[in-house]
């Protein structure tokens, strides 16, 4: 195995970004209310029901732009 | 005739299905040999993104998450649906954590999690204690597998244990044969069907219930009329127990051997990021099955008794029964058991390799050659599904129940020396053996203590906490585990730093910085080599 010129590193600042899908869901005040309705859902539920999607889009997000920025730092240090 | 005949019928045939794919998963992606552990228990550490999402899907999603999860929230109405922002946080919190994981076993060939505790701090009695918590942690999670299997042949009406043992029987031949490549192909099965059958119910049941307005007006009725009155909501004293729980779950799944187990099996950390990245949509279907347990209490689903007690874990097959046509229960009850299936078989195979790597190779036969080991772990992976046979034949139910309470929260306790080793060498491994004692003592006293006045029993009540058994003047409950593993990392860390200030040696860390970044590519060599030797 070779060792690489530059010590590797998982550190990215796009990472910061998955604190919003695990911060937001443990924020109970925010959620613990019944209005406003959704479709007969009180918010309590409807509201909760959108941290799963949220958990995909930021860390599909997450991974697509810190590989872009992984690999455009790989090629400034190649070229 | 059998009344249930119909149902009997297609949920046997699933099952004749899903075997015949568990015997032939041994020639999927073959290996020049099987005969090692890393191909019985990893299936080479060769799977892609897409059979990784559906691997840990399959793995992490258990029959008693789809039948305990709906039942929480129809015994306990919004505190159950702590499970919703649980299943969603989890996958973010452990997305930049479980590629080092990863990186290092796949680095030093780690199988289980004791093993990279014992190469990043040098002391195999701390491997140990992680070893045997990850077995007694597991143990009781296959016997609740079993419970949702036995939930639903009693709404089926088959009497006795017989179909129970010949349906684990026939998982712990398949698995045995083909080791983790079994349960990753039935997985397919089990998460196509969980998708669909669940796709079906929502559209389905509601409306013959009423439609979700009427669903949550006569819940939120019901649950105004039970303590503690709050309707579909929250209190001011469980808010911080919904929070913690969510947390608390969501840090200590990807401890439990059987999901690191399905971490490891995968090719690079981009399909780990891949995978995790998706798994959330699981967490979407998750809280679909939820609702399902208001559904029921709307629909007016008794829970059958067993033993002379209520078993709130029939209602979601109950449910199923009595507005599903016979062939769609049917299908229903096959995917709850499909679903027990894939679970169980990883979970066995995961402390069977803690048992065989942590005890047998530390402790029995230290220079045991490959192939022993993985003759060593089959035979385990059989013994653990007959111990959680023997959980229900010989045990209440309770008891298993009550036990995989405890094991959420003692796994947890292997928090500091698994994830916060991946980051830091500081802790001593002094102190994280004390940090693990006082975590476990403080945990199961905590349980102990919590009486469930709703059962009528005076221990082992549930994982909420009343602060004020610590005579705090308080309504506030917390999830005992959090509170137990912030007493282990306080421990962690006095002990280090008396461990440093008495100058006790620091065990030898055979891991280094770059092996927590170590890629597919980085191997390719070696993997090599070691197909051509």
């Amino acid at each position: 195995m070779s060792e690489s010129p530059i010590a590797r590193t998982d550190r990215n600042p796009w990472h910061w970004l998955l604190l919003i899908p695990i911060i937001l869901p443990l924020l109970t005040v925010v959620y613990n209310r019944e209005t406003p309705m959704l479709f007969g859902f009180p918010f309590f539920f409807w509201f909760q029901m959108l941290f799963a999607p949220l958990a995909v889009v930021t860390s599909v997000t997450v991974f697509y732009l810190s590989r872009r920025s992984r690999r455009s730092a790989q090629r400034r240090r190649e070229g | 005739m059998h009344p249930h005949q119909t149902e009997l019928w297609i949920t046997v045939a699933f099952f004749a299905l899903v075997a015949v794919v568990g015997f032939a998963a041994v020639r999927w992606r073959r290996p020049p040999h099987l005969h090692s552990l890393e191909e019985w228990s990893l299936a080479g550490r060769g799977f892609g993104s897409w059979i990784g999402w559906f691997m840990l899907g399959g793995d992490l999603y258990t029959a008693y998450t789809f039948v305990a999860v709906p039942a929480l929230l129809y015994g306990a109405g919004a505190l159950g649906f702590y499970a919703i922002p649980y299943t969603a946080i989890e996958y973010p919190l452990v997305f930049l954590i479980l590629i080092r994981l990863w990186s290092v076993c796949r680095t030093h060939n780690y199988v289980t999690p004791a093993d990279y505790v014992r190469g990043r701090f040098g002391s195999p009695t701390l491997a140990l204690v992680i070893a045997v918590t990850g077995v007694v942690a597991t143990m009781p999670y296959i016997a609740l597998n079993l419970i949702g299997i036995e939930a639903v042949l009693q709404v089926i009406g088959l009497p006795g244990h017989w179909p129970l043992i010949i349906a684990f029987a026939v998982l712990a031949a398949f698995t045995y044969r083909s080791g983790l490549r079994a349960p990753a192909l039935i997985a397919f099965v089990k998460d196509a069907l969980i998708y669909l059958m669940i796709i079906v119910a929502i559209a389905y049941i509601p409306a013959k219930v009423g439609g979700w307005d009427h669903i949550f007006t006569v819940t939120t009725a019901h649950f105004k009329a039970v303590p503690p009155h709050t309707g579909n909501l929250l209190t001011s004293d469980n808010q911080l127990l919904y929070a913690t729980l969510a947390f608390g779950s969501a840090a200590a799944i990807f401890l439990y051997p059987h999901a690191i187990t399905g971490v490891l099996s995968t090719r690079s950390r981009e399909v780990i990021k891949r995978s995790l990245a998706w798994l959330p949509v699981y967490s979407i279907v998750l809280g679909l099955i939820a609702l399902l347990g208001l559904v029921a209490l709307a629909a007016g689903i008794k829970p059958l008794t067993s033993g002379g007690k209520p078993n709130t874990n029939t209602i979601i097959p109950s449910l199923f029964e009595t507005t599903f046509p016979h062939w769609l229960a049917g299908v229903a009850f096959a995917t709850i058991i499909i679903g027990a299936l894939v679970p169980s078989a990883v979970m066995s195979i995961a402390a069977a390799n803690l048992f065989t790597r942590n005890i047998y190779k530390e402790y029995l036969r230290k220079n045991a050659p490959e192939k022993e080991q993985a003759t060593v772990s089959k035979i385990t992976s059989l013994a653990v599904k007959v111990g959680a046979i023997l959980f229900i034949l010989l045990l209440q139910p309770q008891f298993s129940i009550n036990l995989q309470l405890i094991g959420g929260v003692i796994i947890l306790q292997t928090l500091p020396a698994v994830f916060m080793g991946l980051y830091t060498r500081w802790p001593h491994r002094a102190g994280l053996i004390a940090g693990w004692v006082a975590g476990m003592v403080a945990g199961v006293w905590m349980l102990y203590v919590t009486p469930n006045p709703a059962a009528h029993v005076a221990h082992w009540g549930n994982s909420a906490f009343a602060l004020s058994h610590l005579g705090i003047n308080t309504g506030i409950s917390l999830y005992t585990g959090f509170i137990a593993v912030l007493v282990n990392i306080a421990v962690v860390a006095l002990v280090t730093l008396a461990a440093r200030a008495l100058r006790l040696p620091d065990g030898a860390d055979e891991t280094k910085a770059g092996d927590y970044f170590t890629d597919e590519n980085d191997m390719a060599p070696a993997v090599k080599e070691a197909a051509v030797a």
